[in-house]
């Protein structure tokens, strides 16, 4: 889910000078994003609700040091991506993984052209299943652009990463997704 | 082709399949694919693409945005409870400890060596918490890269 930019500026300083109120408003504007986004990194429901939650409360703790003018959104993604990221590491160590990611990936209302629809729902399910082997970080690229429709700008500026980088990560992680699917592509 | 060329045409295509192309690069990237291995990557590339088009994240039910703001003041107020009742059982170890370390001391009964086995276990055991609480105080103070992942 795309986030639009908007000015947190007020809300912010009010949140700032102890109301804490204030940062229900900031939650509820960006609750859906943060979720999703989440989502798109750790694949499973429960994990992404938990850490969209705690990166808020991150977020709450450490609000003294938000520079105004800034978006929020992009300040608050950096600690919920570093959280998420830290998690799946830690199930990794762990040997216990995330959930399949399949379950966390829908068919969009798609008009199909019957003649190809065979065809592409086929590829479609490979492809769900193909994002689940993905790094964290090829899948949160693809969601971004393909599903959310950042424009390479916006990824820039939420990844904090050079528009070439975004290009090239993009590039390597559509690569991988090809490999994946070379049977059926 | 070279590698830099190479490179040029994956950045290209990269712009062709998100729309991003801006002017002169529309006839520079058609170039590329008179060659027949691009465009034989590009037609795959064009095809996970749409694919990944037609897909989207699965919609949470709608009481989770209900019950969102609620859940994140319950998950702090147990972290805060948590604090405690870390905080109590740290006290009341330690309050235990130097008792029974005070009992066994005062009892002219148990062997010296023992006695000094648990002089040295208390003080090891006392060095270790204070090096460690003052190693994590001291990088949640100072380090630069305490938000850099993992």
């Amino acid at each position: 889910m795309k986030v639009t930019t908007q000015n947190d500026d007020d809300v912010i300083l009010r949140v700032q000078g102890g109301e804490k109120d204030a940062f229900g408003e900031l939650v509820n504007a960006y609750m859906q994003p943060a979720y999703y986004s989440a989502l798109a990194l750790v694949g499973s429901h429960d994990d992404a609700l938990d850490l969209s939650q705690q990166a808020f409360i991150r977020a709450y703790d450490s609000i003294r040091k938000f520079e105004r003018g800034r978006s929020f959104f992009t300040w608050y993604y950096r600690i919920l991506r570093n959280l998420c990221l830290n998690r799946i590491r830690d199930r990794a160590s762990q040997a216990r993984p995330l959930s399949s990611f399949e379950n966390a990936v829908e068919v969009a209302d798609a008009a199909d052209d019957p003649a190809q629809a065979t065809e592409r729902s086929m590829l479609r399910e490979k492809v769900r299943e193909a994002l689940g082997f993905l790094a964290p970080e090829e899948r949160e690229i693809i969601v971004m652009k393909d599903f959310d429709g950042y424009t390479y700008a916006e990824i820039a500026e939420l990844l904090e990463c050079p528009l070439g980088t975004v290009m090239s990560r993009l590039y390597y992680a559509r690569k991988h997704l090809k490999d994946l699917l070379e049977d059926v592509l | 082709m070279n590698a830099m060329e190479r490179d040029r045409f994956r950045l290209l295509m990269m712009k062709a399949l998100d729309g991003e192309l801006a002017g002169s690069e529309h006839s520079e990237f058609d170039n590329f694919l008179r060659d027949e291995e691009c465009r034989r990557e590009w037609n795959a590339f064009r095809k996970v693409k749409e694919a990944t088009m037609d897909l989207k994240m699965t919609s949470a039910p709608p009481e989770v945005w209900d019950g969102y703001w609620k859940g994140m003041y319950n998950r702090s107020e147990r972290g805060l409870a948590w604090i405690l009742v870390t905080l109590g059982a740290v006290v009341l170890f330690a309050w235990g400890s130097i008792e029974v370390v005070a009992a066994l001391w005062a009892d002219t009964q148990v062997p010296l060596i023992v006695k000094g086995g648990i002089f040295i276990l208390a003080a090891g055991l006392f060095l270790l918490f204070f090096s460690v609480i003052r190693e994590r105080w001291f990088t949640s103070r100072h380090d630069k890269y305490k938000e850099v992942v993992r």
